[in-house]
């Protein structure tokens, strides 16, 4: 078997009495989609916190491409690749959709301390910036404040920052949140194509979107692995149904 | 509504041609005015740039403008009395050259502010700007103290530094030195500001969490940000040291820090040439209000309270009717 390119062992968040999550061990491969399904409150963000190192777990490790980076700040996994989306967007409103994506740019291609040079002169990162706008689908708003653009939008602007960093790991919390049947559609065609540049640790709530994409799913609840599997295992396994699908699917 | 590169260049080419008109009808009062403007502005465009791109909220950029002021005042006050300032077993010659001056002042400020940033950008909000405004008083109170240059009294220097080729004892020419040294801060600023650093350290403002995730580190950004508004501020104090020919613990005190906000406020924050329009404005009514009254600060007061109420922008935003980017 390949050797996982992201994995967390047991790991486990208290928030007071609250155990939010409880020795979760979930694992992402190379070329796969990994989606992770669960009820609201059952401790998909605060996976996702711990695995980008924004929440800093009580127990277990995080390790990415065979380092244990545990300990390390948000920052060093980034650049290690690992490339998140937010829930809530984290996108900087007063800037264009441009130089949103610019900032990916600049990071992956080590440039911020360049302190004289207009950053929309240097074809290079421009040339990246764009080049994710176009995959994403975003190229006619480039001049776009980001506070302009539509909820669905700034989804996919989301992603493209992500793109800009050429992960070699994708992790994306609930990307079709918000999007309607039509964005949701066209923003499952991406994440299709995009699994042969980096796996992708996919939390959502849409479940066609789940179905048609995961290779593998794992159900939260209550901050533990209820059961992880193919889709056809998932569909057909009884405790999860009574967990989970029953009210959503 | 004036474009804002039109706006820009009224506001320096006004402050030039008073300086200009002034000597002209020899007022060197009136260019000892434009000068202090120009000096202000230096100090406040450091100032903008933590403040309106790194959305540090210091309290304790006077720090900065009296580090500079008080190295000035220091090496004058050597070179007057031919002793070596004693620093351990190190002796330093003083000097009357400015721009020997300006370099040390800018070392001594970048490297305060580099303490200043480290210790205070642990937190923010309003804590950061108790920390700093602690600062400011720490250095203040120790000025008072320092029984050597003068104490609570302050120190005068008797000659107005020099400066290769220049009589820097005529207004007009120690006006045009502090005017080309604006002018190049603000192209400095300008060009940051646009830089790939601009843009990472406006993210870092807005959305920290976003540039963490693409792998960099806010506060460092801020940091960085922070030094090299305390480098120009610095400069700026050492300027203004030489303007009065005299430094006093005053240049530390933490109504100047204030003011400094008030002068970024008034022009508009973040906008190139708000602290410019803020300084001029901050000059004139001191001036021209200071001499019907002495409590020309409430009516300072009323206008910053119209600004921040109705003209977000400042006096830039509001010529110019592009309204504030940020608040
Ligand atoms: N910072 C926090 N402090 C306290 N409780 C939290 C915090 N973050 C999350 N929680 C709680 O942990 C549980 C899991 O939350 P979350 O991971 O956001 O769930 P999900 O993303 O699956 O909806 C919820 O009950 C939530 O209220
Ligand atoms: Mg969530």
């Amino acid at each position: 078997m390949t050797e996982p390119i992201l994995e967390t062992r047991g790991l486990t968040k208290r928030f007071g009495a609250l155990v939010a999550s409880d020795g979760v061990s979930i694992d992402l491969r190379p070329g796969e989609i990994h989606a992770v399904i669960g009820p609201n409150g059952a401790g998909k963000s605060t996976l996702i916190g711990q695995i980008c190192g924004t929440v800093i777990p009580d127990e277990g490790s995080v390790h990415f491409q065979g380092h244990d980076v545990t300990d390390e700040t948000v920052a060093a996994r980034a650049g290690r690749g690992l490339g998140r989306t937010f829930q809530v967007s984290a996108l900087a409103m007063e800037d264009t959709v441009l130089q949103n994506t610019l900032l990916g740019a600049l990071s992956a291609s080590s440039s911020p301390w360049r302190l004289w040079r207009s950053v929309l002169n240097d074809r290079d990162l421009v040339a990246r910036a764009d080049a994710a706008l176009g995959r994403v689908g975003l190229s006619d708003r480039r001049a776009t404040r980001c506070a302009d653009l539509s909820h669905g939008q700034r989804r996919q602007l989301e992603v493209a920052v992500a793109l800009t960093l050429s992960p070699r790991a994708f992790v994306m919390d609930e990307p079709m949140a918000g999007l309607g049947a039509e964005g949701s559609k066209a923003l499952t065609a991406f994440l299709d194509g995009l699994r042969d540049k980096a796996p992708i640790l996919l939390v959502e709530h849409d479940m066609d979107a789940v179905f048609a994409l995961a290779d593998r799913i794992s159900v939260l609840a209550e901050g533990r692995i209820l059961a992880t599997g193919t889709v056809a295992e998932i569909r057909a396994d009884p405790e999860v149904r009574t967990a989970y699908l029953g009210e959503d699917a | 509504m004036i474009p804002e590169r039109f706006l820009n260049a009224l506001l320096l080419g006004g402050l030039l041609g008073v300086a200009l008109l002034a000597d002209w009808r020899d007022e060197p009062f009136t260019i000892t005015l434009a000068t202090r403007a120009t000096i202000l502005a230096i100090a406040a465009t450091g100032l903008n740039l933590a403040l309106g791109l790194g959305g540090l909220v210091s309290l304790g950029h006077a720090v900065f403008f009296g580090l500079g002021g008080y190295a000035m005042g220091i090496l004058a006050f050597h070179a007057q009395t031919y002793a070596p300032v004693e620093l351990g077993p190190l002796a330093i010659e003083g000097t009357t050259s400015m721009p020997l001056i300006w370099v040390t002042a800018i070392a001594v400020s970048s490297l305060a502010a580099l303490v200043i940033g480290l210790l205070s950008l642990r937190t923010s909000g309003v804590y950061f700007i108790m920390i700093t405004l602690a600062f400011g008083q720490m250095f203040f109170y120790f000025a008072v103290s320092w029984s050597a240059y003068g104490g609570e009294d302050g120190l005068s220097i008797y000659v107005r530094n020099g400066f290769p080729g220049l009589n820097t004892l005529d207004p007009i020419q120690f006006f045009s030195l502090c005017f080309v040294l604006l002018c190049l801060v603000l192209v400095l600023w300008s060009r940051l500001a646009r830089s790939p650093f601009g843009l990472a350290l406006n993210a870092a403002r807005q959305v920290p969490a976003r540039v963490e995730t693409v792998g960099l580190d806010p506060k460092r950004l801020k940091l960085a940000a922070f030094v090299l508004s305390g480098a120009i501020t610095g400069l700026a104090g050492a300027l203004f040291a030489d303007l009065n020919r005299f430094v006093s613990p005053s240049m530390f005190s933490w109504q100047l820090s204030g003011e400094l906000i008030v002068l970024v406020i008034l022009g508009g924050v973040a906008r190139l040439c708000g602290p410019v329009a803020g300084a001029m404005l901050f000059v004139a009514l001191e001036h021209w209000l200071g001499g019907l009254t002495e409590f020309w600060h409430v009516w300072l007061g009323a206008i910053l309270l119209l600004i921040v109420l109705f003209a977000k922008g400042g006096l830039v935003g509001l010529l110019s009717g592009r309204p504030a980017s940020h608040d």
